[in-house]
Parts: C-alpha cells; structure tokens; sequence
C-alpha cells in the first residue's frame, strides 16, 4: 500500500481519462451512472480471454480448472471487500437490479403474502420499487413509503411508525442515487430486525465511496453492481446470510445450479451455485476481482477522505452561484451533487456542458419518486469518483458559467 | 462553439421565455398527452378544430428549452391552417429534424427552420419532436405519445 494519494498517477491508470471529447479534455462526472476502469481491470478481462477463456465447474482440463480458480478466487476477494462470513453468501448476478428482482422473486414470493408489508424509501431508484411493486400486486401485499424531509434524509420516526409484525421485509438504499444521501443502514437494520423483518440494502452507489463491512451493518441481503466499482459491466453481487438463502427457492433453472436431474426429480446444488443457473460472466467476475484489489490498494480511508473534501469543496463551488439550488443536502453524503438552475433545464444544462467535454447526467436518474417529492421535473447531476480532482470542479463551475450565458 | 449558438439561437430561447400559446384552451375538442421518458418532459396540447380547421391551439407542460421553444413555434405555425397543412408542416419539421443534411422545405418551414440545429444533436432530437408527436396524436384521436 502506498502512503500518499497521487492523483496524477491515479488518473494515469485509468486510460479512458485521456480522452477528448467535443474538442476538450473529458471531464467525467457521472460516476453514479458507471464508473471508468483501471488498466487493470482491462487487462485482466483480455488477459482471461487470451490466456484461460474456459467454462468454469465443467472440464477436467487445465484451462477450465484455470478459469474456474479464477472466477472462484475473485469471489473470494468479493467476500473479503464486504467482509462477509462466507464465500457461499456471495452470489453472482449481472447488476443490482437482478440481485433485487432475484430476492424479490425467491424469498419474496415465498414468505410474502396477503396484507403483508413490504417497506421502501421515498429515494429509491426504480428498480428497487419496481420488483416490490410487482411482487406486491401478485401477492396483495402494500408497498410501503417511507417519507424524506427536505434535506433528502429518511424520516427515521416514520419509519419506525411503519414496522409492524405485517413488515415482511425492508428494502432501503444505502447511499441515494440522486440525492447522494448516506442512510443509517445499520440502524434501519436494526429496527427492521427488532420487528423480525428481514433488510436488503441497495449498495449500488455506496460500494465505489465507502467501506462496506455485512457484519456491522448486519443486514440480510446486499446487492451491487460491479460497473459502478470499477469493474465491468454485466456482473454484479448479491450478498445474503446464508440462512435466508439456504430456505429460499432458486432463481433461475438449468445448468451449473444442480446436483442431479432426473425427470422425476431435480436435486438443486450448494450455495452459492444454486441461484447461478447458466454460464456465468467468468471475465465480468474476474475483472470485478482485479477492480476490488485496485480499490482495496488505494484503501478507502484515503479514497473517502480525497472525496469528502471534493464534496466540500463541489458544495460550496455550486452554493455560490446565483439561481443554483443544489437537491440533497443531507449531512452524510457521498459522491453525488445534484442540482437545478432557474433559468437552465437539466437537459440543456447537460448538453452545453457536454460541449465543453463535462459529462453529467441529466434527467430523474430512475428516481421518479424524488423528483416528484421535490416537485421538479429532473436534476443535473455531478457524481464523483475518486480520480476527480478539485481542477474537475473548476471545469464544472465554468461550464455552468457558460450556461447561464447562454440563458441570461 | 459554433455548434451550441446554432442549437441555442436567440428566438428560440425567446420562445423558450416567453413561450407562445401556452395555456390550457377550454373550447379544445382534440387533446393529447405527450411525455419523453429519458429526461421527464412532459406536454398536454389543446386542439380546437372545427371543419378541418385548427381554430385554436394551447400547450402547458414542462420541459427543457428546445421542447418548449419547438412546442411554442409548432402552435404559432398550425394556428390557423387546416388539419391537411398541418400534417404537411409536421412532415417538413420531421424531415428537418431528423435527417441531417436534408434538404429544406423553407417554404412550409418558415420560422421553424431555427431548429435545424438539433438534427447535429441525437440526444436532443426527441426533445424537438415531442411536441409534434403530441400533435400528430391529438389528430388522430390518440390521447397519449411518448418518445421513447
């Protein structure tokens, strides 16, 4: 591990930083969408298929054995980042949105049923609404809302008012998309448990800022998606005690989640193979592995407090400008500034910055519920990594300054 | 920045301040909902028609400049002008919009032609046509477009 946090040298391993786009340098800021990759996260993905491209628990071969020890070790390494008991409890899927639905479809179609309760936030994205909504329909079960104040903080007395015996599970986001909010994860846990409801955390915008530790926020499931970490797309993680996941039903059926198959009865396999039916994203998993030992290198005490300050100083940058209002201003917050103007659409914003080689999303960042509890139409959004550097901030604050030339 | 001060020229950030037509209009017989999924826009359009005739148009919504701009100068080029010329307009606008180096047909374009710029922009391009698909929709007796 080194000791100093050298930016430049940082940004140097990630190629994609180099590049020029409507004439100027690339400044990336929609980190909160997908995250740029290393060098190393690229060559372990070509050097798997160069070198070991095999299916995985299949062939006697070397190769197979290769690749397997390869997809098998990078789990490992998974476990260990979120510091999880087991390997078993860490279950490949292709993004955040599959470990949801597979939660929701498995143990959800299992243990929930009519009149039951299933509890969200105001500030979720769409797809940890969405599968609960669908579930709730089929099983005639309510969705829950948990309201947000005005700073974008969950109304933790409300929540409480909501948990009952009827609360079958709670499935709240760590760390909001679009309003940056970190949630007290543990201590929504916590409450859900006392009501003996299970949590699931939606980590996908917490795992790229901040430790994230299963022991201390015991929760019962965790997903995430590997792109925003990183890593490649197409491989994501969920996380589950293996109590829950040993009683829940598989997801998908076929190959690779079996023991044995007869016609007249299959015998599923072990954890964590049983919810991994098919030929899994061997090169996602091992990229995501090299994406983990890149982060795990620069250690996130030095990550965090590189973009703490960024926050800071973003914050403060964007404060200042007249007819800026920034949406989300929790005290605990993590990579995202969201903001509106008065005289500028997000869209617009969004396409004079792009101009200037910024990218920023625009829009409702699949949070529909946020914008509306808001009461604006979508936000611009400025999502930081920790390759971005105070000089990145610099070109944001021009580049809105450019709007509001345009728009004066 | 040839390109932005094409896209944002100065009448259509005066249509986007001062957007023509924009008002509900109670005697409308044809109205229809328009909505762009990606970015949140969202636009209702009144239609008075009455023997094949646009009596009277109004918009209300929200949306980013150029959906709002194009929506107000699409109400000032139908007012008017019967259903036929209508489509035709539409036709021309569609064309503008969505083929880049078009030939234009200034003539039934007019004014519109200050959109021409989107067509460099795919990004924008649903945010110019939405308005016009609402429209297209009304007249056909729909009651909801997206642009997906």
């Amino acid at each position: 591990m080194t000791t100093t946090f050298d930016i430049n040298k940082i940004r140097e391993d990630f190629p994609i930083l180099k590049q020029v786009v409507n004439g100027n340098p690339l400044v990336y800021l929609d980190n909160g969408a997908t995250s740029q990759k290393p060098q190393s996260v690229i060559d372990a993905i070509v050097n798997y298929y160069t070198t070991t491209n095999s299916n995985v628990h299949r062939g006697v071969h070397t190769m197979s054995q290769q690749a397997t020890d390869s997809y098998e070790g990078a789990r490992a390494k998974i476990r260990q980042f979120i510091n999880a008991g087991d390997d078993k409890e860490i279950i490949y899927t292709r993004n955040t949105t599959e470990g949801i639905n597979l939660v929701a479809h498995s143990y959800g179609r299992q243990n929930v049923g009519p009149g039951d309760d299933i509890i969200v936030s105001n500030m979720e994205h769409h797809s940890n609404i969405v599968p609960w909504q669908m579930l709730c329909e089929e099983k005639g079960a309510n969705l829950r809302v948990v309201p947000i104040d005005d700073t974008g903080e969950m109304v933790m007395d409300e929540y409480e008012k909501m948990l009952s015996s009827r609360t079958k599970l709670v499935s709240i986001t760590h760390v909001s998309n679009a309003l940056g909010t970190i949630l007290p994860a543990a201590q929504i846990a916590a409450m859900a448990h006392a009501h003996g409801a299970p949590v699931l955390l939606d980590g996908a915008q917490a795992v790229p800022h901040m430790p994230v530790d299963m022991k201390e926020l015991d929760c019962d499931f965790y997903v995430f998606s590997g792109h925003k970490l990183f890593g490649p797309t197409g491989i994501g993680i969920l996380y589950g005690k293996a109590e829950y996941l040993e009683a829940m039903p598989p997801f998908l059926g076929g190959g690779e989640m079996i023991k044995s198959v007869t016609f007249e009865r299959t015998i599923y396999n072990d954890l964590p193979y049983k919810f991994e039916g098919g030929t899994p994203d061997i090169a996602g998993a091992i990229g995501l592995g090299a994406a983990i030992d890149y982060v795990a290198n620069l250690g996130f005490d030095r990550i965090t407090a590189h973009e703490e300050e960024l926050l800071r100083y973003g914050t403060e940058a964007l404060s200042s400008i007249d007819g800026l209002r920034i949406i989300g201003t929790a005290e605990h917050k993590a990579g995202i500034l969201s903001f509106v103007m008065d005289k500028a659409h997000p869209h617009d914003i969004g396409t004079i910055l792009d101009e200037q080689g910024i990218a920023v999303r625009t829009g409702h960042h699949c949070a529909q519920p946020v914008m509306a509890r808001f009461q604006i139409p979508a936000t611009a959004r400025a999502s930081l990594a920790f390759y971005n550097t105070k000089e990145d901030i610099d070109a944001l604050v021009k580049g809105i300054d450019r709007v509001l030339e345009v728009f004066s | 920045m040839a390109g932005l001060s094409d896209l944002y020229q100065e009448i259509l950030l005066e249509h986007n301040s001062k957007p023509h037509n924009f008002k509900k209009v109670e005697e409308a017989n044809q109205t229809a909902d328009g909505y762009n999924p990606l970015c949140g826009d969202q636009i209702t359009l009144y239609l008075k028609v009455m023997d094949g005739l646009i009596e009277d148009v109004g918009f209300q919504g929200t949306g980013c400049a150029i959906s709002r701009a194009s929506a107000s100068m699409m109400t000032q080029s139908i007012k008017g002008q019967s259903v036929e010329k209508a489509q035709e307009i539409f036709g021309a606008f569609h064309h503008m919009i969505t083929e880049p180096g078009a030939e234009l047909d200034l003539d039934t374009l007019g004014d519109l032609e200050t959109l021409s710029g989107v067509n460099e922009y795919p990004t924008r391009i649903k945010c110019a046509i939405l308005a016009w698909h609402t429209m297209k929709a009304a007249l056909s007796g729909e009651s909801e477009v997206t642009t997906e």
